[in-house]
């Protein structure tokens, strides 16, 4: 489903005319590049850098970007993902200002891309050893809501002090019996830094561990790179007696019958109808095109598919975030 | 440049151009394939990868060194060079290319070049990082006669699925003696970036070293 993009402009492949291949200056790469690899080398560490503007405003995925535009070369093929849907609005644009700035093939599927940007949510489809995986981050701080002062965050990072992120762990089962968080949850990542996984549902957090695939993060709003080698142990925080775990569900995904992807809710009517179907569009596509099928009718499946778009689109132009409702 | 070799022999700056070598032919996308080299290198520690540059550094600067400090290197970024590399037509190099600052101290740069392994400096010469900002040390590119004909190393930690064995020849006795202790205060210590030929292969600080 590579698709020979439209917006993808000049043959010679230089990119949109009037700017430097993937947008930024190489001064600016070349500062990121080294922010970069001392991110790699620190797995968990928040780098900071010097972020840009980009040619949109912050929470929409700065970070990742600057990050993909500075690894992001001739031969790559991008996937972008938001809330793991390839057809939201800000996964299409990202998509688009690639193969316009950069002009390198896009596509929706997972194994065929070299570099996926993200938005909150992990591929369900497993990646590999030759993948990056790039994330967006809104606040790269776990500790922030706990300690507004980056000072002290800085000296607790420094020397591990991690016992307040217990604490307001043990308040919730205190107040909740539970751990309440359910998403961006606290990793240790290999026994030394506490990370914020971004707010990707902790449906996800198992897979960061001993992930195949070099994982980025770019945080445009608050300036800060860091990363998760490939093979790494990322651990999510919890008690002896309260393990961590994960989200689940008594339903299954109603148009492909997934037993084991993260589900959103979707609201069918204003008497409480609802139904649930996978969060990754692609992977929920391939199933159905694979002959799965959950409990909607075919004919609701379809029209279901064609009201968000996430039919079988004859090529993705870029173009095609109508929300039909 | 051969009119302005033979009026002054230097380009503005007093850097002399007479022998000036090539540095990436394509500096935007030659750049960017060396830098993912270089991230692979670094996420897969203990991996040989070849680099496709045809560079032709002056003497004694092999391609994938070369390559690594052209990538890498600007005017923000001091530059050490050990004394056998440390020639004229090397600074004038990476003078031109990067423009990057030459420093004397090994303590102030952010990158060492190192191309006489057997004789560099002892690692804790080099910037360690701060406890607040472990970001802040030095990376060397460290050049070495072969990376598959000397001891076998065995490498663990981030990055590596088990084990990698590694066989960088030419290094000194204390190397991985030095390297262990650089482990062992992580996250501080410099990184590593071993070239040879057109092979590179990265050894970050999170890497630990046996045998």
């Amino acid at each position: 489903m590579t698709t020979a993009s439209a917006e993808k402009t000049a043959e010679n492949g230089a990119g949109e005319e009037g700017y430097n291949f993937a947008y930024l200056d190489e001064q600016t790469k070349r500062m990121i590049r080294r922010c970069i690899l001392k991110a790699v080398a620190v797995p968990g560490y928040q780098v900071p850098f010097g972020g840009r503007e980009m040619p949109l405003p912050y929470g929409w995925g700065t970070g990742g970007m600057q990050v993909t535009a500075s690894i992001i070369g001739h031969d790559d093929t991008l996937k972008v993902i938001d809330q793991g849907a390839d057809d939201t609005t800000n996964a299409v644009n990202i998509r688009r200002f690639f193969a316009r700035t950069a002009a390198v093939d896009t596509t929706e599927v997972t194994a065929e891309a070299s570099i996926v940007q993200t938005r909150h949510r992990v591929p369900e489809d497993p990646m590999t050893e030759g993948q990056i995986l790039v994330y967006q981050v809104p606040q790269p701080e776990p500790l922030r809501k706990l300690e507004p002062r980056e000072i002290e965050c800085r000296k607790m990072h420094a020397y591990k002090e991690y016992g307040l992120m217990q604490v307001s762990l043990y308040e919730d089962i205190a107040r909740f019996g539970e751990i309440a968080t359910s998403y961006s949850y606290p990793v240790m990542v290999n026994d030394r830094y506490l990370m914020s996984p971004t707010p990707i549902p902790k449906f996800d957090n198992p897979k960061m561990h001993d992930f195949p695939a070099l994982q980025l993060f770019g945080a445009g709003r608050e300036k800060r790179i860091y990363a998760i080698p490939p093979f790494t142990k990322v651990k999510s925080l919890d008690f002896d007696d309260h393990p961590f775990e994960v989200q689940q569900w008594e339903e299954n995904c109603a148009l492909c019958g997934a037993e084991d992807t993260f589900l959103d809710e979707v609201i069918l009517d204003d008497r409480g109808g609802k139904m649930y179907v996978c969060s990754d569009s692609h992977y929920c596509a391939r199933r159905r095109a694979e002959g799965h099928r959950g409990t909607l009718s075919d004919s609701a499946a379809a029209a279901y598919a064609a009201a968000v778009g996430a039919a079988d689109r004859p090529s993705e132009d870029g173009e095609s975030a109508e929300w039909v409702t | 440049m051969a009119a302005m070799a033979t009026l002054a022999g230097s380009a503005p700056g007093g850097i002399d151009t007479t022998d000036l070598k090539p540095g990436l032919a394509d500096p935007v996308h030659d750049s960017q394939r060396v830098f993912r080299a270089l991230l692979e290198a670094m996420a897969r520690p203990g991996r040989p990868l070849q680099l496709e540059e045809g560079l032709d550094p002056p003497f004694p600067l092999d391609p994938a060194t070369a390559a690594a400090v052209l990538t890498l290197c600007d005017h923000d970024t001091p530059l050490w060079i050990d004394w056998i590399a440390d020639t004229p037509p090397v600074r004038a190099y990476f003078s031109f290319h990067c423009g990057c600052p030459l420093v004397e101290r090994s303590q102030q740069a952010a990158f060492g070049l190192v191309s006489d392994a057997e004789n560099m400096p002892r690692l804790g010469l080099f910037a360690q990082g701060l406890d607040k900002y472990p970001d802040r040390s030095a990376t060397l590119v460290l050049q070495v006669p072969s990376l598959s004909e000397g001891l076998a190393v065995q490498l663990s930690g981030p990055g590596i699925d088990g084990r990698e064995t590694l066989r960088a020849a030419g290094l000194p006795d204390w190397f991985w003696n030095d390297w262990r202790l650089n482990a062992a205060q992580f996250p501080l210590g410099v990184d590593i970036i071993m070239t040879s030929g057109r092979a590179l292969v990265g050894l970050p600080r999170s890497i630990a070293a046996e045998g």
